[in-house]
């Protein structure tokens, strides 16, 4: 084995306590904003969709403006604007708070687009057994919505853990700011980049087969 | 005795366009009538407004006595509550076009939904009423097939089975053959006979007219958001008493 590479993994294993500290606080803080933000854009999609007219306006205006925002902006207006009108967050809890936002105006397209895409006569033929609205909610356009919805939520949900490295602007030790300081120890910057994208690459890529799974799982037969 | 269906003076306008221009319509229980004319001529939206699938604006539908829809408070019309409007629908069973029956369900689930999560059915008997009636449409044994795994006629016959469960007081069938394959259609038309011969009251709109003619007691031929015509279809198939009707039978094919 060259010399380098043995290098390498002696920096690796000092490195070992860092890293996964990095790695689990990219974890919690993408599934955080993902839950958090699937839950808001659930309601998101349902006002655009369902909602009265001033309330649809509002919701729209929200998630247009999120939408046309840079996550980065986000992030640096949760940490330092909030704090001017009183409202004192940690890095942690302002980068949470920007990607669950940024999250749920995502989600909550996906959800509009796809009870859109649900055909008018399962509405009707579900009013027409005397269902309420509620009810055909419930068991009819959920359970056709989520369908829908899971392959485009599994894309938000990477895109979620990419976008998660941004909060390293605001301190945040995640697993991208660990590699940087890590590297700045030992200046192995080729070794510790590639290795910090490959665990990237296997949180997303277990985000996917999970989604996978649960698409086949829930697949009808035909 | 109170008629089963009470239509008087009936209006809904699209906008600026007016569909339907003061429908009367009487259906006395166990009458099987059938809706004929041609498209744009109001007859499904006809059976729309009977379960409030569409708002209607003038005029009063009544089932089994009950009015339909709407209250007038002080003499002004106001739209009764969701609830209500959805407990009045069940009166009414449909059977629509596009079968429109749930993919994510079973052939028994589609049937069990509304017993279940209308009627406040216990499980156990909505299954049991639910195979019963798939099995009067001669479906049991694809009891546990998906929508997507059935044959359009089957899935039509697996949606009439849904409406019928529900113990309707009135059968509304919305051109349910106009979307199936001319192979199809007999057996879905052939259901619909034997719940006639059951004495199911039901108002079919159909442009079957070689069925209309052996199926129904009465004919309502609509014609221009009004109804042009209606007798016995002996009669007024073999002698149309308006031009309009006589042009309409000419251009349709008894088969």
């Amino acid at each position: 084995m060259p010399v380098e590479l043995l290098a390498f993994f002696d920096q690796l294993w000092l490195a070992r306590f860092p890293l996964l500290r990095g790695l689990g606080l990219t974890v919690a803080i993408s599934s955080l904003a993902i839950v958090a933000g699937t839950l808001l854009g659930v309601f998101v999609g349902l006002a655009l969709t369902y909602g009265a007219r001033p309330l649809r306006w509002i919701v729209r205006g929200y998630t247009d403006f999120v939408r046309g925002t840079p996550v980065l902006v986000l992030i640096l207006a949760s940490f330092y604007v909030l704090s001017t009108v009183g409202l004192h967050l940690n890095a942690f809890q302002a980068g949470v708070l920007a990607l669950a936002v940024f999250c749920s105006s995502h989600v909550g397209e996906i959800v509009r687009g796809a009870l859109l895409a649900i055909p008018a006569g399962q509405t009707e033929a579900a009013k027409a057994i005397g269902l309420t609205f509620r009810q055909t909610f419930i068991y009819v356009l959920i359970p056709q919505a989520i369908r829908q919805i899971l392959p485009t939520w599994v894309n938000t949900a990477a895109e979620m853990v990419k976008a998660s490295t941004l909060l390293s602007i605001i301190g945040v030790g995640e697993l991208l700011l660990s590699t940087q300081e890590i590297i700045s120890r030992n200046f192995m910057s080729l070794h510790f980049y590639f290795f910090a994208g490959l665990l990237y690459f296997a949180v997303n890529f277990a985000i996917e087969r999970f989604g996978n799974y649960v698409e086949r799982k829930t697949s009808l037969p035909t | 005795m109170p008629d089963l269906l009470e239509i008087r003076d009936l209006h809904k306008r699209y906008g600026e366009t007016e569909v339907l221009k003061g429908v009367d319509c009487d259906m006395a229980k166990g009458d099987v009538v059938c809706v004929i004319g041609s498209s744009g001529s109001g007859k499904t939206t006809m059976l729309r407004c009977i379960n409030m699938l569409e708002e209607f604006q003038g005029g009063t539908i009544r089932i089994d006595g009950q009015v339909i829809g709407y209250d007038v408070v002080e003499g002004r019309r106001r739209r009764k509550k969701e609830a209500e409007v959805a407990r009045q629908r069940a009166l009414t069973g449909m059977a629509f076009q596009q079968f429109n029956l749930f993919p994510h369900m079973t052939a028994t689930g589609n049937v069990t939904l509304g017993l279940v999560k209308v009627k406040k059915m216990a499980k156990e008997e909505a299954r049991g009423l639910a195979e019963q009636w798939l099995d009067r449409v001669g479906l049991l044994s694809r009891k546990d097939h998906y929508p997507g795994q059935l044959s359009g006629g089957q899935q039509q016959r697996v949606a009439i089975a849904r409406a019928i469960a529900m113990n309707p007081k009135l059968m509304l069938f919305d051109e349910v053959t106009s979307a199936l394959d001319p192979e199809l259609v007999n057996e879905v038309l052939q259901v619909i006979k034997d719940l006639a011969r059951d004495g199911m009251s039901m108002l079919i709109v159909t442009h079957e007219m070689r069925f209309a003619y052996e199926v129904a007691n009465r004919v309502i031929f609509m014609s221009q958001g009004r109804i042009g015509e209606e007798g016995d279809p002996r009669e007024m198939f073999v002698k149309p008493r308006t031009e309009r009707l006589a042009e309409f039978l000419k251009n349709s094919t008894f088969h």
